[in-house]
């Protein structure tokens, strides 16, 4: 169990450092200036160059990697070029935006996909089954955005339940900021939840098989019970897996989603960047982002861990 | 019994008279489609600054009206040399920044110098180049003197980047703006919305909105529904495409204004074949600006046959010049010994009035024998290649500064566009003050811009501005790109 999570530890640590690098690398070569776009079309080139000076942009490239790696390491994110405030002030003032929406989108996916995909194992080829998966091939199908759209004009426009975007801040109250976060974690849920549910069925499916499946009903367990406590259990490991990747999905989702519910999260932050070339707020954001679904991967091999006793006792 | 009823019926009128005062709104929530990179007019060049702090927050010695004139604003009075180089600015007495120090001509020496010293960043530097020494005579009064006559040079003093800041205070105003406006600053959350609220101690008179909130929404999809649910009640930059989701609304406005945006198929005039005259008349023959204007800006936007805006009062009606001809069009290119016709590419920033322009564009240049490849590009790749290094055929875009013509004279300016008897008209105008010269000096610069075919003149980019029907006082026309609030009111 320890060399298996010292190896996974290992394997998540270089990834980081690779990862600063590449990320690095790409926006450096990426054309445009942040101190032209800054000043517009009428200032002089001598200008530009003072700005670029004030901004440390005049640094060789190799300086600028490691004081920016070295920052990270004293979680140090640097200042934006464009804001000109530490990013990780920017970084906290979005997160708490982007991360509950992240992992409300994805409680919603699992409490949708999970009883679904165990309806339609148990009831494979009847009506039932066909319905819920003519669903979910709609909702793999259909783009999150259009989900948003639609919700918007259903619930903001016309019901008038929830405002159609924005954010109110966690300061105006709990369940004013929730409220605002329900219609944008439901759209980005919905596609995800579509996946699991085809997931967990074919996997339910596959374990529905097994001769001790048989073995259980045979003795007389109630299928119900065969269902819950050991097929649902055993198919858990791609489910699992599944979710993981899915976090990736979530936090790339929600640039799509922060612009139509003109949301402050990190993926507006991310997107306003890149389009400034705010390098330095890019760089510190992705590879956070790269953290954050490097921890869940390795939460996912632990849990596997959890869910299955002969991975604990290996090695 | 008469004196009950009447009585009664006094109550009635006054409960009414004091509900009708209380339903008068004084808040009001406006959609802007980016946000400010900060607070400081006087160091970028981003549109958005100005959009949420001019004339509300920041005051200049002059400002700039709705329709483009100039009006007095912290100077209430100037006088002028007979030579055309001394300015004396009379001051508003009493005034005082948001932060409560007093505003006086020091503060007018200290801004003008800041903004025009080595390491300024101001994005509009250009502005105060005229600038020879900067004197206080006493606190109500500023002596101004001038290298040389300078027509535009009260113009120029109303430009957002020519603000009034204090020396206490001009170092945070990217992060908490202080100006002597009748808004002050609030709260920004960041990606969210920024708030200004009315000021109490302002010196000229006072506003009738007590709260004003800038929120931003990039997506021009999320505007509508923001707009229909009442979350957002004014968009004063409403994307045409989308105007004809509401334009049928009773509830809501949709004003179509001018703006200073010469939206023009910029050519890079060294460039082979693009330096032959015929080639670049050619282009415009080729031009179908009904067209453009029907697809890329939803059929909103006037025509233009020069670098000058319609709403300009010496703007000269030259969209005659080159009338759409594709016969003519491929007469020149014949001339010019390219009868089989040319490759070349177009970079297309990303607005859609560029990125559907072009493909326009295209296809009307193909018609002649153009064959253009389109390659899309950020903002970002477009500063970079195309302004700063010039690596291009043609491009669209807006040039939105007001009264920019001089861009042509300017040497090393992307167009490559080099012509002196253009540069001498441009050089007399900066030295001439007197009305009737001006015209006519201007008049000449449109003609040989239009004569020289140096760029495909396309059309005025329209300022389509959405608002509640019962919001009163925001501008029509953008002659500068700012959201003045000042005499913004709700009617019951």
């Amino acid at each position: 169990m320890t060399a298996y999570l010292l190896k996974r530890l290992i394997i998540a640590l270089a990834t980081l450092v690779l990862a600063s690098m590449v990320v690095f690398a790409v926006l450096e070569i990426i054309p445009g200036d942040p101190a032209r776009l800054m000043l517009g079309l009428n200032a002089s080139a001598d200008q530009v160059e003072v700005l670029r000076n004030q901004m440390g942009l005049n640094a060789p490239l190799a300086l600028r990697y490691l004081h920016w790696a070295g920052g990270l390491l004293s979680l140090d994110f640097g200042r934006s070029y464009t804001y000109s405030v530490p990013v990780i002030d920017l970084v906290r003032e979005r997160v708490v935006v982007s991360l509950p929406l992240a992992l409300i989108a994805l409680a919603l996916s699992t409490i949708i996909a999970i009883p679904v995909g165990l309806y339609s194992a148990s009831r494979r080829g009847q009506a039932g089954d066909t319905i819920a998966m003519g669903a979910t091939q709609f909702g793999v199908a259909v783009p999150n955005f259009w989900f948003a759209l639609m919700l918007i004009y259903l619930f903001a426009v016309w019901l008038r339940l929830v405002p159609a975007g924005g954010f109110p801040g966690w300061s105006a109250g709990v369940w004013p900021a929730l409220k605002s976060l329900l219609l944008p974690s439901v759209a980005l849920a919905l596609p995800q939840a579509a996946i699991l549910a085809r997931v967990a069925r074919s996997a339910l499916i596959e374990v529905l098989n097994e001769d001790y499946i048989r073995t259980a009903r045979a003795k007389g367990l109630p299928y119900r019970a065969v269902l819950w406590r050991h097929a649902l259990r055993n198919a858990m490991i791609p489910v699992l897996t599944i979710l993981g990747l899915q976090f990736a999905f979530l936090l790339a989702g929600t640039i799509i989603i922060e612009n139509v519910f003109y949301l402050p999260g990190l993926g507006r932050l991310v997107f306003q960047a890149i389009t400034q070339r705010d390098l330095i707020v890019v760089e510190s954001v992705v590879m956070l982002l790269v953290a954050a679904v490097i921890a869940v991967n390795l939460i996912v091999d632990l849990s596997y861990a959890v869910v299955d006793p002969r991975l604990r006792s290996r090695q | 019994m008469k004196l009950w009823k009447t009585i009664l019926a006094a109550a009635a009128l006054a409960l009414a008279a004091s509900t009708s005062s209380f339903a008068a709104r004084t808040d009001l929530v406006i959609g802007i489609p980016l946000e400010p990179p900060h607070l400081d007019p006087t160091a970028g060049a981003a549109a958005a600054i100005d959009e949420v702090l001019y004339a509300n927050v920041f005051e200049g010695l002059t400002r700039i009206g709705p329709n483009g004139e100039v009006l007095p604003d912290l100077a209430e009075s100037w006088a002028i040399s007979d030579d055309g180089k001394v300015y004396i600015f009379k001051l508003h007495t009493g005034v005082k920044f948001h932060d409560g120090t007093d505003f006086n001509a020091d503060d007018v020496k200290f801004s003008l110098d800041r903004a025009r010293a080595d390491n300024s960043v101001n994005a509009q530097k250009g502005l105060f180049a005229a600038i020879d020494k900067v004197e206080v005579v006493d606190p109500a009064t500023v002596k101004v003197t001038l290298k040389n006559p300078q027509g535009s040079f009260l113009y120029n003093m109303g430009w957002g980047d020519a603000v009034m800041v204090a020396p206490e205070s001009a170092d945070t105003n990217k992060e908490k703006p202080v100006g002597t406006g009748p808004f002050k600053f609030q709260s920004w959350a960041k990606g969210s919305s920024i708030t200004l609220v009315k000021s109490d101690n302002y010196w000229g008179t006072p506003v009738a909105l007590d709260k004003a909130e800038f929120r931003i929404v990039p997506d021009a999809a999320a505007a509508v529904p923001a707009l229909l649910s009442g979350d957002i009640q004014a968009f004063p930059f409403f994307d045409p495409d989308s105007v004809a989701q509401v334009k049928d609304d009773p509830r809501f406005k949709v004003v179509i204004g001018s703006t200073e945006g010469e939206t023009i198929l910029s050519i890079n005039n060294k460039k082979p074949p693009f330096d032959k005259l015929q080639v670049r008349q050619a282009i415009s023959y080729a031009l179908d600006r009904k067209a453009i204007i029907d697809g890329a800006s939803a059929g909103l936007g006037v025509p233009i046959g020069s670098h000058m805006s319609p709403a300009n009062k010496d703007y000269v009606d030259l969209t005659g010049h080159y009338p759409h001809d594709v016969a003519k069009a491929k007469e020149l290119l014949k001339e010019a010994g390219l009868e089989n016709g040319f490759k070349a590419t177009l970079k297309l920033p990303p607005p859609s009035y560029a990125r559907l322009g072009g493909e326009i564009i295209a296809s009307e240049l193909r018609d002649v024998g153009i064959d253009l490849e389109i390659i899309p590009v950020e903002w970002a790749q477009w500063l970079d290649q195309v302004f700063t290094k010039k690596d291009y055929d043609l491009t669209i875009v807006s040039h939105t500064e007001p009264n920019d013509i001089d861009i042509y004279s300017r040497k090393d300016y992307y167009f490559n566009y080099d012509n002196p008897a253009f540069d001498k008209i441009i050089a007399d105008l900066n030295l001439a003050s007197d009305e009737a010269k001006r015209k006519e000096l201007l008049g000449q610069a449109q003609k040989i811009l239009a004569d020289d075919a140096v760029v495909g003149f396309l059309y005025e980019l329209p300022k389509v501005g959405v608002w509640d029907a019962k919001l009163q006082g925001l501008w029509e026309n953008a002659p500068i790109q700012a959201n003045d609030l000042t005499k913004v009111k709700w009617s019951d």
